[in-house]
């Protein structure tokens, strides 16, 4: 399988081994919706590190997954964009809003943890 | 010396593999980072769009040698219904709230050199290329021997 | 970032520009008898310049052969009186102005400065390492010149018409034998800046680590397209390997930047969010301020902060190791 979808604690951390094809990139939209519903999932973080190529599909539904998430009550971390993966997406003029993003999976969980804790202090 | 890839384009998976091509040629050609990923990134789009709107295609990866610079010419077919305005294609389709996420004109972006020709007839072939000179040094020496 | 690769440079042209290709001679030289040949001359009309020029500068070169030594000494003498190519011992100075002297000759006959340009090039690789200089070398040229243009003043003093058409087909000729010996050395020379600075380039490690997940590039001098990309690259890699969450790049050692870089500028902000790290911008002039406004660059959510020390402080605080509250923190950051 091209991603590997753990489970840690409230959150799903899904990565992405190598380089997707559109339709497993659909397939992952749809396994993440399913699994933020049946796990109730806080938080998700998808690890991109593998992808060295991120072009409008893929951004635009890595976008998808972030607002179907949020539907669905977790917040979401794009974790491990590469340099030149992010000059093509800069000067592409590839907008990820309103994604979050952090460096790397720490990063993420820490960001995660405030946003879920600042969820819950808002009393949201 | 170096030979044309061609990839022909039937689904989506074949996006990969132009991809991976293009990739795989820009860095035999030597081109520097961040070259190979914003001319795979380029090549993804362009393939993309054959998929999505026609169903059926080809991408020829073309290098090409000169004495002072060396560089790499995509050439995206398909005998589709063409695009039928082409100005508002290269103007930016892509808007986020998915647009028509026709991705030539951030293809075009990321390229040096961006054609596209486009009719019901013959159908739309996109031509783009990016290329470097070979160092500065080989400039400087080239601009030289041009005045020798 | 599409940078536009220069257009080739074209010179100007002007008359004496190597790159024209003049031909001095059209037709064989025809040569009767010095003498004869004058008195006719004085009384026709002047002869088709080429028939002219051409048998003139057969003469001249005859005569400058002839003269080789003394001519020689007199412009190796003139070299030492105006103390050019101290670097070279006076061997060495004898040593080459024979050569570029039987060159020049050479090239006065031919017509053809091929010979000249290459002996002139390799004289230049020789002789730039060894620390002489532009001045120096046109100097000299200058003065061979001279020691020549003299010595024809005095062979011909008695018949002005005749001296002026010599040196109307020597002037030329000359001239453009200079160009071409100045024009070589100072290629040379910029093909040798251009090496040493791009040597520089490569060894240089601009972005420096302040403190964990803090880093810093300052930027000092030109800031071209290709530098920028160079170092746009560094920086996302050492974000990236020291897992950086905030950015200072100082532009205080940065006189001007036009509107390429400053679209570089600004990609490589935004890229180094996508990587999760924010970036503060710090020593903006205020003539590099108001041409970031004039371009009508979107400055939109970087950070900017007019001088260094003020933006460390404010990096110290967003990375968290200033008193901070934790909520307000790193690690958050939105695109």
């Amino acid at each position: 399988m091209s991603v590997a979808i753990l489970r840690q604690g409230d959150y799903l951390i899904a990565s992405i081994q190598s380089d997707l094809s559109d339709s497993e990139v659909i397939e992952l939209r749809h396994e993440l919706a399913e699994l933020v519903g049946s796990y109730r999932a806080r938080g998700i973080v998808i690890d991109v590190s593998a992808l060295d190529v991120i072009d409008s599909f893929v951004a635009r539904s890595l976008r998808a997954i972030v607002l179907t998430a949020r539907l669905r009550g977790a917040d979401t971390v794009i974790v491990g964009i590469q340099p030149d993966v992010a000059i093509a997406m800069v000067q592409f003029h590839l907008n990820l809003e309103p994604l979050r993003v952090a460096l790397d999976l720490d990063a993420a969980i820490a960001l995660l943890d405030r946003l879920t804790r600042r969820d819950a202090w808002d009393g949201g | 010396m170096e030979d044309e890839v061609r990839v022909s384009i039937d689904s989506d998976a074949d996006l990969v593999a132009a991809r991976s091509e293009g990739r795989a040629m820009a860095e035999r050609l030597g081109f520097p980072r961040p070259d190979p990923t914003l001319i795979a990134t380029a090549i993804s789009e362009i393939a993309r769009n054959i998929v999505v709107h026609v169903g059926r295609g080809e991408i020829v990866l073309r290098p090409y040698q000169e004495a002072d610079r060396y560089g790499l010419v995509v050439i995206a077919k398909d005998d589709g219904p063409g695009i039928r305005d082409i100005e508002a294609a290269l103007r930016d389709e892509y808007s986020g709230r998915g647009g028509l996420g026709l991705g030539l004109a951030g293809a075009r972006r990321l390229m040096d050199d961006f054609d596209v020709v486009s009719d019901p007839d013959t159908g739309t072939t996109v031509t783009m290329k990016k290329w470097r000179y070979r160092d500065e040094l080989a400039r400087l020496r080239e601009e030289r021997r041009r005045r020798a | 970032m599409n940078e536009h690769r220069p257009a080739t440079p074209t010179r100007p042209r002007h008359a004496s520009d190597p790159e024209a290709k003049e031909e001095w001679m059209d037709q064989e030289p025809n040569r009767p008898a010095p003498d004869e040949e004058r008195d006719q001359r004085t009384d026709d009309q002047p002869a088709e310049r080429s028939d002219d020029a051409s048998s003139l500068l057969q003469e001249l070169v005859a005569y400058l052969r002839d003269h080789r030594t003394d001519l020689r000494e007199e412009w190796a003498r003139r070299i030492s009186e105006a103390e050019f190519l101290g670097v070279m011992s006076d061997e060495e100075i004898f040593s080459e102005a024979t050569e570029v002297y039987d060159n020049y000759v050479d090239a006065l006959e031919t017509g053809s400065i091929e010979t000249l340009r290459t002996y002139a090039r390799e004289l230049s690789e020789r002789i730039i390492p060894r620390g002489v200089e532009t001045h120096e070398v046109l100097g000299i040229v200058l003065l061979l010149r001279d020691v020549l243009a003299r010595s024809l003043f005095a062979k011909y003093q008695n018949d002005l018409e005749l001296l002026n058409r010599i040196l109307d087909a020597y002037e030329p000729a000359a001239n453009r034998i200079a160009v071409t010996v100045g024009v070589s050395f100072v290629e040379e020379r910029e093909r040798v800046i251009h090496d040493q600075q791009e040597a520089m380039r490569e060894l240089s490690t601009p972005v420096l680590q302040l403190r964990d997940r803090l880093l810093i590039l300052p930027i000092i001098g030109m800031l071209d397209s290709s530098r920028a990309r160079q170092l746009t690259e560094q920086l996302l890699a050492a974000i990236r390997d020291n897992r950086a969450t905030v950015v200072v790049i100082d532009i205080t050692g940065v006189a001007t930047i036009d509107r390429t870089v400053a679209n570089h500028l600004v990609q490589t902000v935004e890229a180094s969010r996508l990587m999760g790290a924010s970036t503060i911008l710090t020593g903006l002039s205020s003539e590099i301020a108001q041409t970031l406004v004039d371009l009508g660059v979107d400055l939109g959510m970087m950070k900017t902060v007019g001088d260094l020390q003020g933006g460390l402080e404010e990096a110290e605080r967003l990375a968290g190791y200033r008193g901070a509250d934790a909520r307000d923190s790193t690690g958050d950051v939105e695109t």
